[in-house]
């Protein structure tokens, strides 16, 4: 009992308890058909939104104004970059996942130095970067239809007894994310930059790399997943991050973490994106219109937000 | 003093490079042409400096054009009593957040995210397809030609004026501004703040909606998507115009100019001037990072 | 309780109230506040008749602010009662009491710093609106600041940001001032002169003389207690937020009102302590960035360097910049050992807010606390129960919220992070502000131990009597150091004198 109201009072419990009850609902709309499947589904289009959600919630996490408005872009560049080095080839996958890691790395360190250098909001700093990366992308991916070597199509859609091994490989991921975050001095120095930039500097945090290193961290998660999904989804688009710069911060939200920075929450992120997929699933199952489907959205991220309350600010 | 003029000194320097790179464009027709969508991006610039100038930030405000101009494009044609109804009842929603976002101590950014969605939302549900069409009026007053001056200029500087004369000379401007300045000051001298905030959101609503009729009456007809890069290139256009992030340091004018700045750069007669389709987004974030790198050394010189 | 406030008779429109002349315009009974675990305010009674200047003196956290805040209408007390002109005030406000005449002068600045000075003066008054008002704001600022700083050079339509710090101060000052349509009664000025020359301090101090002749009253909250001493007609002396001493100004004199405020006891069992000893190897060298003369900050191995002077008078920036060039060498600066700060203001520089009390010392040491890649919670609690102990942190659990501690054990756990650290060298940048004197008696115990074991303090402070710990004293003015003091030269006179150069 006294473990149970423990558990309750973390936050994160909630956006599963969220995805749980959604799932109820829409198994109980179909009677029961395709419960497994659906949480499969879910599985494995969360992963996406955990990956860059991950990489969002440390960004968030350094406090007020900061947020990477640079993943949709990111992701969509490194996509491209990654089929093209790939180039249908199954022996270049590696070779191909690390570019676009490096994109997604030197993207992020390339938002850091507008930061550092122009001394600028780094929501307007990663905004003016997404206008330049959206840029070279569209010229980069000009025509681009490369397929996926069929090896990375379908690692990236294979299954072990109905669960995404790409889902069980995040979940790897982001139990070592959150090993980091409390245990580890990089996740120590970016929560408290967060709870307080000047009481951290001063107590002999590096601020500064602690700061680079997490733009390049969420830069090089918006790479990775850019090449995932152009994997996932058979080809490459310029349009295939944009979803995603919404969904990493309302998971991030959604999953328990403080917009006013310094409290991070990775189990959070899971439960938040599950909660959104399947949100998605139900709506559909139950024949909502796209259009209401978005406005529910758009409601729960209000109406979570505002249950939340009394916390500021992301800027 | 070199600091305020940079807004001004960005936008002639984009003038001089078209002007360079294409002299026929510098004509009554060529800027018609090229600052055809500038009223649209000024006042949907206008809307979120409103917004800005109380500390905060609206994420949705591009996807709430797009809802307008559905709606202008639909109900305002059909049936013009609950098109403005609709309407007014959105400005009214806006209203409510900023009173929800004060009540609630809430991050902005997040409140607008989630609204984004809404609006986006909504405006499927009343134009699922593109379609529709603008009102007659709004159509003929679009494409008014005024003689010797193109109109988007006539427009905008009457914008810049009116939110200039509105928001920096009268006395409550002055606590609007205030607001975003040193919000504690204004609670300790009796002004309320949950008030401040909820006239700067209903105003950036109302802007808000003055640039989705704006842009349908240009475009002639709508499309639920139709609004959603003007979220970033208003809060783009504010930054040009030498506003900033917190502090209540805005300026209409300058806005304005950044506005127009970003039309003229996101025009498509770039595309006559040799400069690929695919460049003309990042010539938005390079003007961008430009003039805040400008901004970087102006700002050390004078120190 | 009513028999003995009978002076407060309850009124309400109809009623006529007798002896108004003779009325305090605001009185407090049995006021007081708590933030969480502190006590800011225990049962104050409080007043200022008409026509009175009342100087309020005590040291930082003596509970002068928050009484201050409870007059102007800002904080509202937990028990106790507020009355105006003798009439009791059941919802008090700052709206309330502009209304009636009361105003305050923050210490922090409360200008807008993106308006002009005359927009700030506009959200003062209500009743400026309309046709020709920025006329009208420019106007009235104009004539007051003429009336109180003659010569003053600022213009109504300078931007409030823009100006330095000692003309926003005039401008509040003049601000509070200005007449429209509310009536004026009592201006609380919290430190007015703190960033003024001794110039415009000495003509806002006319001014508030001809101000309470008129017949207004005034609260003048000051550290400087020669000005309390020569401006106010009554002075009350506050200390662990209690009133320990009102009286006639004539009444006080310098020692009395000191011995008043407390911490005499602390001196004397300092003094008996000082040793003399050797000096260690050299630790810093630090030239203030304003300064032209050659004098310079040196502290070796094992000695406690004093900073004093007045609040603001460059001793933080130059800790600041001490902290600084330890990561990332400095012209003019040479640190050659690790060096950890502690903190004055808590919560701007200090505390991590979400954090428990062990997560807080701990942050300082990380690297020292791991066990391989990882953090050791183990060795962080080691290192948190140690200071627990060595310094006295009272909690019944370290792995509480930071928030769950007093603030002298707020204070005292910053002190556990910089000395539970590899640092060699402590930077405290007047941290014993708002701490209980039990607390301070500790913690310098601990400091001059500490120093025995060889680090080095250099210790600003704004009290006086804690300069008694160290070894060497350099007072700073304008951001220079004007004055080396040995421990053996230092009297209170000879701080003021340099603090003030001619002007004292």
């Amino acid at each position: 009992m006294a473990s149970l109201r423990l558990l309750l009072a973390k936050p994160w419990v909630w956006s599963f308890i969220g995805a749980g009850l959604v799932w109820l609902a829409t198994v109980a709309f179909t009677g029961g058909y395709g419960g497994g499947g659906m949480i499969t589904a879910a599985l494995s289009l969360a992963v996406f939104t955990v990956i860059v959600g991950v990489g969002q919630m440390f960004v968030i996490t350094l406090g007020p104004g900061n947020v990477d408005l640079s993943l949709p872009a990111n992701i969509g560049l490194a996509s491209a970059v990654a089929m093209k080095v790939m180039d249908g080839n199954d022996a270049m996958i590696v070779v191909g996942l690390l570019a676009a890691l490096a994109c997604g790395m030197a993207i992020g360190a390339a938002n850091y130095l507008l930061i550092r250098a122009l001394r600028i909001p780094p929501i307007i700093a990663t905004l003016s970067a997404s206008f330049i990366i959206q840029s070279i992308d569209i010229s980069y991916g000009r025509g681009l239809q490369i397929k996926p070597p069929p090896g990375f199509a379908d690692f990236t859609n294979w299954q072990v007894f109905g669960i995404p091994v790409l889902a069980i490989l995040t979940v790897v991921f982001t139990i070592g994310a959150a090993i980091a975050l409390q245990r580890m001095i990089y996740g120590r120095s970016v929560l408290a930059i967060g709870q307080n930039i000047r009481a951290a500097w001063l107590a002999g945090v590096n601020v500064g790399r602690t700061r680079f290193l997490t733009y390049t961290l969420s830069g090089a998660l918006g790479g990775l997943d850019g090449a995932l999904l152009a994997g996932y989804f058979r080809g490459a688009n310029v349009d295939i991050g944009n979803e995603y710069l919404l969904a990493s911060i309302a998971v991030v939200v959604i999953g328990g973490t403080s917009v006013a920075g310094g409290k991070a929450n990775v189990p959070g992120v899971w439960g938040a994106a599950l909660f959104l997929v399947l949100l998605l699933t139900m709506l559909n199952t139950f024949g909502v219109s796209a259009g209401v489907r978005l406005v529910l959205t758009g409601l729960i991220i209000v109406g979570v937000i505002t249950a939340a309350g009394g916390q500021k600010a992301l800027r | 003093m070199l600091r305020s003029l940079l807004p001004a000194l960005s936008l002639v320097l984009v003038l001089l490079a078209i002007a360079w790179l294409n002299p026929r464009a510098i004509s009554y027709f060529g800027f018609s042409l090229m600052l055809n969508l500038a009223i649209p991006i000024a006042l949907a610039t206008i809307a979120q400096m409103f917004v800005i100038a109380g500390n905060e930030l609206d994420l949705s405000i591009g996807t709430f054009v797009g809802f307008v101009g559905c709606v202008t494009a639909t109900w305002l044609k059909d049936a013009p009593l609950i098109g403005v109804l609709i309407l007014l009842g959105s400005i009214g929603v806006y209203a409510l957040l900023g009173a929800l976002i004060h009540l609630r101590n809430l991050p902005s950014i997040v409140v607008t995210l989630g609204m984004s969605f809404v609006w986006q939302g909504l405006a499927i549900l009343v134009l699922p397809k593109p379609g529709g069409k603008a009102p007659d009026w709004l159509l003929s007053l679009m494409a008014f030609k005024p003689p010797l001056v193109p109109f988007p200029i006539i427009a905008a500087l009457l914008i810049a004026a009116v939110v200039h004369f509105g928001l920096m000379r009268t006395s409550y401007g002055v606590i609007l501004r205030g607001s975003g300045g040193n919000a504690a000051a204004l609670e300790r001298a009796g002004w309320s703040l949950l008030r401040t905030k909820i006239v700067l959101f209903a105003l950036a609503g109302l802007f808000g909606v003055l640039s989705g009729m704006a842009l349908i009456g240009i475009t002639t007809s709508a499309d639920a998507n139709i609004g959603n890069g003007y979220t970033l290139l208003s809060i783009a256009g504010v930054i040009l115009g030498g506003g900033e992030f917190v502090g209540g340091r805005v300026s209409p004018i300058g806005a304005v100019l950044g506005a127009l700045t970003l039309a003229l750069a996101a025009s498509p007669l770039l595309t006559f001037m040799h400069i690929p389709p695919d460049w003309q987004v990042a010539a938005n974030g390079a003007i961008l990072i430009i003039v805040l790198a400008a901004r970087v050394l102006i700002s050390r010189r004078e120190r | 309780m009513a028999e003995a406030n009978a002076d407060i008779i309850r009124r309400d429109g109809a009623e006529r109230h007798f002896g108004a002349a003779s009325m305090d315009i605001i009185r407090l009974d049995g006021a007081e506040k708590h933030f969480g675990a502190v006590r800011a305010l225990a049962g104050v009674d409080f007043h200022v008749a008409a026509g009175e200047c009342v100087g309020l003196v005590g040291h930082n956290g003596a509970g002068k602010s928050t009484l201050m805040h409870m007059v102007a209408g800002t904080l509202m007390p937990d028990s106790g009662r507020i009355a105006v002109r003798g009439g009791i005030e059941e919802h008090y406000s700052v709206p309330r009491a502009l209304e009636l005449g009361i105003r305050c002068v923050f210490q922090e600045l409360s200008l807008c710093p993106n308006l002009s000075v005359a927009e700030n003066t506009r959200i003062n008054h209500a009743s400026l609106s309309g046709f020709g008002w920025r006329r009208r704001a420019a106007e009235l600022i104009a004539a007051k600041l003429d009336e109180i700083f003659p010569d003053h050079s600022i213009s109504a339509d300078d931007i409030a940001g823009a100006l330095s710090i000692g003309r926003r101060q005039m401008v509040e000052v003049a601000r509070a001032f200005t007449v429209t349509q509310d009536p004026l009664e009592l201006v609380i000025l919290d430190e007015p002169t703190s960033s003024l020359d001794a110039h415009t301090a000495g003509q806002l101090l006319a001014f508030v003389r001809r101000f309470v002749a008129s017949g207004k009253s005034c609260i003048l909250i000051s550290h400087l207690l020669g000005e309390v001493l020569g401006n106010a007609d009554r002075i009350v002396v506050m200390r662990d937020g209690k009133i320990v001493a009102s009286d006639a100004a004539k009444a006080f004199d310098r020692d009395r009102l000191v011995t008043a405020m407390g911490g005499a006891e602390a001196r004397e069992k300092i003094t008996a302590e000082i040793a003399k000893r050797e000096a260690g190897p050299l630790r810093v060298r630090a030239r203030p960035a304003r300064q032209d003369d050659g004098k310079e900050l040196v502290a070796h191995a094992g000695e406690i360097i004093g900073l004093a002077g007045l609040a603001g008078h460059g001793q933080t920036d130059l800790l600041l910049a001490i902290f600084a060039a330890a990561s990332r060498a400095k012209t003019g600066i040479e640190v050659t050992a690790p060096v950890a700060l502690v903190a004055g203001d808590r919560q701007s520089d200090g505390i991590f807010p979400q954090w428990s009390i062990v997560q807080n010392i701990g942050i300082r040491s990380l690297a020292r606390l791991r066990n391989g890649l990882l953090i050791s919670p183990q060795r962080e609690a080691e290192l948190a129960t140690f200071w627990r102990e060595k310094i006295g942190i009272r909690t019944p659990d370290m792995n509480n919220n930071i928030f769950s501690l007093s603030g002298g054990n707020q204070q005292k756990a910053l002190f556990a992070r910089a000395l539970g650290s590899d640092a060699k060298i402590v930077l405290m940048d007047d941290p014993m502000r708002g701490v209980d004197i039990g607390t301070k008696l500790e913690v310098y115990d601990l400091v001059r131990e500490e120093a025995r074991n060889g680090r080095t303090f250099l210790w600003y402070t704004t009290e006086t009597e804690e300069l008694d710990n160290c070894d060497h004293i350099h007072v700073f003015k304008n951001g220079r150091i004007v004055a080396n003091l040995r421990r053996d030269e230092l009297t209170e006179e000879k701080i003021i004198q340099s603090s003030f150069g001619d002007a004292a």
